[in-house]
């Protein structure tokens, strides 16, 4: 499979999905809708075979809300595929993909931590970098970052 | 068929649910270091008696000199000042010739050396080895990082310097501090244990040594 080949075949399966213009060298970037977040993480290790997953991580974009990242790799064809989701503004509900890939577990807690997105069907959705009593999710751009946090700041 | 999943117990410090409430466990001793009372009003009766303070500065420069002669650091490393604190310890610059043992033990120890960024997650444990180190104890705060957070302050984890969790006596500045720094600050931390008076309180803030 070739990246345009790649390409072709997620226009098929996703017509909805917007695929921004290809860059030399560069990831198929796809920007889907959260509904197909799941839907569209499994077609790309079924159909793409994109099995390894490298990393996920979030954007707080102020008024525009959040958008996930998330980049998958098929090692054998050399496709880096680049999937994103807009939450839109305010929402911080999102499906997991961790029974899909599950290298995603602690990818997902700590966008959990750092911004506060609930995965949906997580299975141990809990705070993985700072302490459970800690108030606020730092990496959000609403954070104050000065604020006290007892006793030690 | 797969082997069987061995069942893993739960750890102990699951049960709290953070170390400050471990710490509240512990007692806490705002009023700094400790002494006996009886051995306080002895020793300034002492002092009053006509004629009695040069016993005392007899005893305090005999205690002084043995307490700054074996300051024992217990290795603390945080951070990459951890590196700088490692090359003083060894052979060039060699500070047991000042009679500074690097210890792994706080409870033998004299001095804590905090090198490196504190931040809230760690302060706790850096408060509990500290409390768990004997009187009289000292602290040296090195480098940026834990003098006041460093090009970290304005991150949301860290601890704007060490001494909003211990008390310290002497900050050396630098990022990270070269071993002479070190050095240096560790000689100026040996003058300020030579200053105590009556025997083990600690003198006023000298600003020709501080």
């Amino acid at each position: 499979m070739t990246l345009d080949q790649a390409r072709t075949l997620i226009g098929q399966q996703f017509a909805t999905a917007q695929i921004e213009a290809a860059v030399e060298g560069g990831p198929v970037v796809v920007t889907v809708s959260p509904d197909q977040w799941t839907a569209f993480a499994a077609f790309a290790k079924q159909d793409l075979r994109c099995r390894f997953f490298s990393f996920l991580t979030a954007v707080d974009w102020k008024d525009a809300g959040l958008e996930l990242v998330v980049r998958l790799d098929n090692l054998d064809d050399r496709i880096g595929l680049m999937m994103k989701t807009k939450l839109g503004p305010g929402v911080s509900e999102c499906p997991s993909i961790t029974p899909i890939f599950r290298g995603a577990n602690w990818m997902e807690r700590e966008a959990y931590d750092m911004f506060g997105i609930r995965f949906a069907g997580h299975p141990d959705l809990r705070r993985i970098l700072l302490s459970d009593d800690w108030e606020g999710h730092p990496l959000l751009k609403s954070y104050a970052v000065d604020t006290p946090h007892p006793p030690y700041r | 068929m797969k082997p069987p999943v061995p069942e893993i117990p739960v750890p102990v410090w699951r049960n709290f649910k953070d170390l400050q409430e471990w710490e509240q466990l512990h007692q806490v001793r705002p009023e700094g270091d400790k002494h006996s009372s009886a051995f306080l009003s002895i020793t300034e009766g002492i002092h009053s008696f006509p004629g009695g303070f040069v016993v005392t500065t007899a005893a305090d420069a005999f205690l002084n000199w043995a307490r700054k002669s074996s300051v024992w650091p217990v290795t603390f490393g945080l951070a990459c000042c951890a590196i700088e604190m490692m090359a003083t310890f060894a052979s060039r610059f060699d500070v047991e010739r000042l009679g500074m043992v690097p210890w792994a033990s706080p409870r033998h120890s004299d001095l804590m050396i905090v090198s490196g960024t504190v931040n809230i997650k760690m302060a706790p444990m850096l408060k509990r080895i500290y409390e768990q180190m004997p009187d009289p104890k000292w602290a040296v705060s090195m480098g940026s990082c834990a003098n006041s957070g460093g090009p970290f302050r304005h991150g949301y984890f860290v601890v704007k310097g060490v001494d909003r969790v211990i008390p310290v006596d002497v900050y050396v500045p630098g990022c990270p501090p070269p071993p002479e720094s070190l050095l240096n600050g560790l000689l100026l931390l040996q003058d300020q244990i030579s200053h105590f008076r009556r025997t083990g309180k600690r003198a006023e803030p000298n600003p020709k040594v501080d």
